[in-house]
């Protein structure tokens, strides 16, 4: 090879690198940073309840939207990071360029707001809160919830389903407005189940909800759910309903069965609940939050953003598909098949709207009236239920 | 007076000795644990320092912990001199939040905010006393363990605290966990500008250490406290009434807890809320402990509580590590404290017997 061509294959190579570099500067410069996401989660990250399912929601936007990342603080509660405000964290979040920020618990409702304010460039989504609904909420805050309501509808059937005694116990938390609608919703799928598939009559039903006092158990503060569910199972109650965040009654079941009772339990919250106790365990009504996480951060990420209050209910068509439900029910191994069917076709009147069990006529508890005759109820009627229903036994509010 | 001087100064240079043994002990073991856990010791270290002291913000949400924690611990002194285990602390602060609310919600109070933050103070503080007042009576007239009827007196406090929020006291519309409706801002605690920094607070946790520095090292009453802790049989002989100095201690104790539940209140969270206490009681007696029950120690431990709990902040944003390894540096601190001062007493005692 000649000197000549030597310079000339020289000057094509780094013609060519020059031009490389040049084409492939956008493309570096392109690539966009990814767009962070902060959780703020009220338990550990890996509770087997309400919170783990929430950082797996965050888990599954990860694998959904590419470019996605999620930063996570865990056990936010005053409790566990004493002096430390949710205003002081979304801060923090924020300085490390969180542009979306999920905050996973009832007890965020006024620091998440407040945050909100201060960061109006940054859009906030509050779970299980009203901001919206009351107009409290700045633009860029929406609140996310999902309709348990129709998860415990299916519970409570599957309950009286099963019950050879005719007696449900629900193990409640502690009594506000979204417990309260939670153990209505149980006793109307209870007492559909009763009264129209097996043809009782509903006065012999009998469903007592007996609140523990928080949404786990706190020695000395609380009742012991354990106690509370023993005595339900040892004063004839066969099926107990638990509408806490841990998992006594299933686990309090499964040793009475062992001890040769015929009993069972349904727990709640989490899609795996049920592993603890399979044999005691009729099936669980779980949240699965990640189809949703993605719309509201893909919405984020696309500038589509609009302020919105979502309370979000099953997929009729597969109610326990992860990519479309955010309501699901996972019928436990030992529900006998005839059962299982029953269910089925429940899920698939309620999806199609043939039956829709907050219709009047429904009284209160104290027999005021909640619906009149053939009244359907709209969703904040349901939502800011104001007693339990008549039929119900236990207390409808603290006194 | 020179050899006092020595001596003293060779006795500061011992607890100097102490103190950083028990950070190297400690440091070994969460740094032997890090790497069984495969995480690297130093970026771990280097994320809580950051998260603590990183940035203005960072140091501000250290001093909200500090002084509230300082406060507890310094009223903590008060009864351990007597030899009284107050763990009714907890309960102490929660009552004091709950009567400074119950003040703050007096409707025509609302035109008179200082007057009102001033009389919530009191208010807290008498919540306090109260529910210290119990403890203590119970001790000295029925002879009950000051530690069962604390804790008793703690779940009381807690059951009441709940009971009100999704009680009588529920915010309009849907009781929440997120606690009472929030204060009116005309009474929150002033800040600096715009950082969420209460300096009333601060303020407050150095006057409390300065008052009982003097009131424990210079008074008459400090003396006695140490007297009747030291032997209440002795005490008496001496003429001291032993039951009125257990009662003091308490009732100092419960004021100031119930000050720092006046905090919580109108400086941290602006209403009250289920977890109102944050703790900081039983925290406190760990602070107090390592202090080896002396006052001056304890802003400086509290300090380092306070960081280890914000910097902490920052493991599972940054690491993906469970934050609650702050948690354990805190518990091996207090163990190597416990051990390292069990094994210089025991020292101490073996050599005076050989001499």
């Amino acid at each position: 090879m000649t000197h000549r061509a030597m310079t000339v294959l020289l000057r094509r190579v780094a013609l060519a690198f020059i031009l490389t570099a040049f084409f492939s500067f956008p493309c570096i410069a392109g690539e966009n940073p990814p767009f962070i996401f902060g959780l703020l989660l009220v338990g550990p990250y890996n509770d087997h309840g309400w919170s783990q399912a929430h950082f797996e929601a965050g888990e599954y936007v990860q694998t959904k939207l590419p470019n996605c990342k999620m930063i996570y603080i865990d056990k936010v509660n005053p409790a566990d990071r004493p002096g430390i405000t949710i205003t002081q964290l979304v801060d923090d979040m924020v300085e490390k360029r969180a542009r979306f920020i999920i905050a996973n618990s009832d007890d965020m409702k006024d620091g998440i707001r407040e945050a909100a304010k201060l960061h109006p460039e940054i859009h906030f989504l509050h779970i299980s809160g009203d901001d919206v609904l009351t107009a409290k909420a700045p633009p860029n805050l929406s609140n996310l919830m999902g309709r348990m309501e129709y998860g415990k509808m299916m519970a409570g059937f599957v309950a009286a389903m099963t019950s050879q005694t005719g007696k449900i116990g629900y193990l409640g938390p502690l009594i506000n407005e979204e417990t309260r609608r939670l153990a209505v919703s149980c006793y109307l799928g209870a007492r559909h189940a009763w009264e129209k598939i097996r043809g009782k009559n509903p006065n012999d039903l009998v469903f007592q909800v007996n609140w523990i006092g928080f949404w786990f158990n706190i020695p000395g503060v609380t009742s012991d759910p354990t106690q509370v569910s023993q005595h339900f199972f040892d004063t004839g109650y066969d099926v107990v309903i638990s509408g806490i965040d841990t998992t006594e009654a299933v686990v309090v079941a499964q040793q009475k069965r062992n001890q040769g009772k015929n009993v069972w339990a349904i727990p709640y919250d989490y899609v795996g609940a049920c592993e603890a106790a399979s044999q005691a365990c009729l099936g669980v009504p779980y949240f699965n939050w990640g189809p949703h996480y993605s719309e509201f951060i893909q919405a984020s990420m696309n500038k589509t953003w609009k302020q919105s209050w979502i309370w979000a209910g099953p997929d009729w068509k597969d109610i326990n598909n992860k990519d479309t439900s955010a309501v699901g029910f996972q019928a436990g191994v030992v529900l006998p098949g005839p059962i299982k069917e029953k269910l089925q076709a429940f899920i698939t009147q309620l999806g199609s709207n043939e039956i829709n069990l907050f219709t009047g006529p429904l009284a209160y508890q104290d027999g005021t009236e909640f619906l009149k005759a053939g009244e359907v109820a709209d969703d904040k009627k349901i939502w800011y239920m104001k007693q339990m229903l008549k039929g119900m036994a236990g207390q409808s509010s603290a006194k | 007076m020179k050899t006092d001087t020595v001596n003293s100064a060779t006795k500061y240079r011992l607890q100097i000795k102490i103190l950083l043994f028990i950070i190297a002990l400690s440091l070994s073991f969460c740094t032997l644990l890090l790497i069984v856990a495969q995480i690297p010791p130093f970026s771990v270290y280097r994320h809580i320092l950051q998260g603590a002291f990183g940035s203005w913000n960072k140091l501000i949400q250290v001093l909200n912990v500090w002084a509230p924690l300082t406060i507890c611990a310094t009223g903590l002194v008060y009864t351990f001199r007597v030899n009284l285990w107050n763990i009714g602390i907890e309960g102490q602060v929660i009552m004091g939040a709950v009567f400074a609310t119950a003040l703050l919600r007096i409707n025509f109070l609302v035109s008179f905010p200082l007057l009102s933050l001033f009389m919530a103070m009191l208010a807290a503080i008498c919540g306090g006393c109260f529910w210290s007042c119990i403890t203590g009576y119970l001790k000295i007239k029925g002879g009950v363990n000051e530690i069962f009827v604390g804790l008793g007196m703690n779940f009381l406090s807690q059951g009441f605290l709940l009971w009100l929020i999704f009680g009588p006291w529920k915010r309009a519309g849907m009781a929440s966990m997120s606690g009472t409706e929030v204060l009116s801002t005309s009474f929150w605690l002033p800040t600096f500008f715009e950082f969420k920094l209460a300096p009333i607070g601060i303020f407050l946790a150095l006057v409390v250490i300065a008052v009982s520095l003097c009131l424990l090292q210079f008074t008459y009453f400090g003396l006695a406290l140490k007297a009747v802790g030291g032997n209440p049989a002795a005490a008496l002989v001496l003429g001291l009434q032993p039951n009125r100095y257990f009662l003091s201690a308490m009732l100092l104790c419960g004021a100031l807890a119930g000050l720092v539940g006046y905090l919580q209140v109108t400086a941290t969270y602006h209403r009250l809320i289920p977890a109102i206490s944050s703790n900081y009681g039983y925290l406190a007696i760990l602070v107090a402990m390592l202090a080896n029950y002396r006052i001056l120690p304890i802003p400086i431990i509290a300090l380092f509580f306070a960081s280890l709990n914000v910097g902490s902040i920052q493991l599972p944003m940054a690491l993906q590590i469970d934050s609650s390894f702050g948690g354990i540096i805190q518990g091996a601190l207090v163990l190597s404290a416990l051990g390292l001062y069990a094994w210089h007493s025991q020292t101490l005692q073996r050599t005076r017997r050989r001499k």
